[in-house]
């Protein structure tokens, strides 16, 4: 029988493109048109040109240094939280029972950190660190150690740097974990037959078995540390000083605090194209990923 | 207009949302005019002519930004036009964005 072309499935989509538009298209229209203007209130816009530009990509100005602080502050979050996340994620998957009812047990309870909304995350872990009334704030002092994260920026960031590793080594665990789950029994067997060490079993067959797993579990959370907002804002509000102001926190205050609608425009654009590459090389990485799986299975 | 007063559209940011829907669309029809499968360029994964014009307006920004940050915006020549219409240096960057995007989509 002969397959007549037909596109007309497309016209479905329309309701999706409407919605779309409405609620991304246009707002990201107005920030670009904010962008290039300055405004003093009361819908009264005033041509700037690449101005706001200028100010946010020399480091030099106050609008400038704001955004590279905060860039470099959340450059280095995402580094530090990526490297103790992944190698974290990678030992507990491999402690992880493989059979039995410690399986189902081991997964629920790594997933639920995952569960709990962010804000409640947050408000966790404000009451944890304190040195009054919360179990970790208290006991860490009575130990001796001088840990106050209202006061001193390195313990802010411990504490939200431990919050993190706490809510999403989970994530990077779930992964590894069913990526280890995807290695058949018969290369362990003929690893075994070899005399393989543990290390050599890692080394030569786990770890390039879990690589696209890694890829993805990497990516994805340099994207979501990137674009934190959530729990520093509760735990730290930004503080103390301008320590633990990532570039969420740093464009909500100059958008919302003050008002500077053309410096937050400029600011969030500059922010959404790093997103938006980063996101592009997921998406690459992601498809191409199944793209090789799809080919290696079908050999025989 | 007073309706959408809160979007302050401006006659450059609207020129630069039409040609992105003019690139769109054409882009669309070109697609369904002259089917191209996708090809693998240099960068080793397979792209669809959207995919090389995604890269194109990125790289396109990317090249703006660093302009800006990196070089500035002076003028660098003046229209005789009335009291002279000055042209900014970021007109370069433009430029070197086209010719990024010719490579884009010769080479990816």
């Amino acid at each position: 029988m002969e397959k007549i072309p037909n596109q007309k499935a497309w016209f479905l989509v329309l309701p999706v493109f409407a919605i779309v538009a409405f609620s991304a298209v246009i707002p990201l229209m107005t920030v670009v048109n904010y962008s290039v203007q300055d405004t003093f209130g009361n819908n009264k816009f005033f041509w700037n040109g690449v101005g706001w530009y200028q100010e946010l990509l020399d480091p030099g100005t106050e609008l400038g240094g704001r955004f590279f602080a905060s860039l470099w502050r959340n450059l280095a979050f995402s580094g530090i939280v990526l490297a103790i996340e992944i190698p974290l994620g990678i030992v507990i998957a491999l402690a992880m029972p493989r059979e039995g009812w410690g399986v189902a047990f081991s997964l629920v309870v790594l997933a639920l950190p995952l569960l709990i909304p962010w804000n409640v995350v947050g408000t966790i872990w404000q009451i944890f660190g304190r040195s009054d009334i919360g179990l970790m704030g208290w006991a860490v002092n009575r130990l001796g150690f001088d840990y106050n994260y209202v006061a001193n920026p390195i313990d802010a960031w411990l504490t939200i740097i431990v919050m993190d590793v706490w809510h999403w080594s989970s994530l990077v665990a779930l992964l590894c974990y069913a990526g280890l789950k995807s290695i058949p029994d018969a290369y362990y067997q003929a690893a075994s037959i070899d005399g393989a060490s543990r290390w050599a079993v890692f080394k030569a067959i786990q770890l390039p078995k879990m690589r696209h797993v890694l890829v993805i579990a990497a990516l994805l959370r340099f994207m979501d540390s990137f674009m934190i907002y959530t729990e520093p804002f509760v735990v730290t509000g930004g503080g103390p000083g301008n320590s633990t102001t990532f570039i969420s926190i740093e464009l909500v205050k100059l958008a919302l605090g003050q008002f500077d609608l053309g410096k937050a425009a400029a600011m969030s654009l500059v922010y959404m194209l790093i997103i938006i590459i980063v996101c592009w090389v997921f998406f690459t990485v992601m498809t191409n990923a199944g793209q090789e799986r799809r080919g290696a299975g079908g050999e025989p | 207009m007073e309706g959408i007063a809160w979007m302050a559209w401006t006659p450059v940011t609207a020129a630069l949302f039409v040609a992105v829907a003019l690139a769109l669309g054409a882009m669309s029809w070109f697609a369904l005019a002259r089917p191209q499968p996708e090809r693998v360029g240099i960068l080793g994964i397979a792209t669809t002519r959207g995919d090389r014009l995604f890269l194109s307006l990125v790289l396109a920004a990317v090249i703006h930004l660093a302009w800006i940050g990196l070089i500035g915006t002076a003028p660098i020549a003046a229209l005789p036009i009335g009291e002279g219409i000055e042209i900014s240096s970021l007109w370069l960057a433009t430029a070197i964005s086209l010719v990024a995007a010719v490579v884009v989509f010769r080479v990816v």
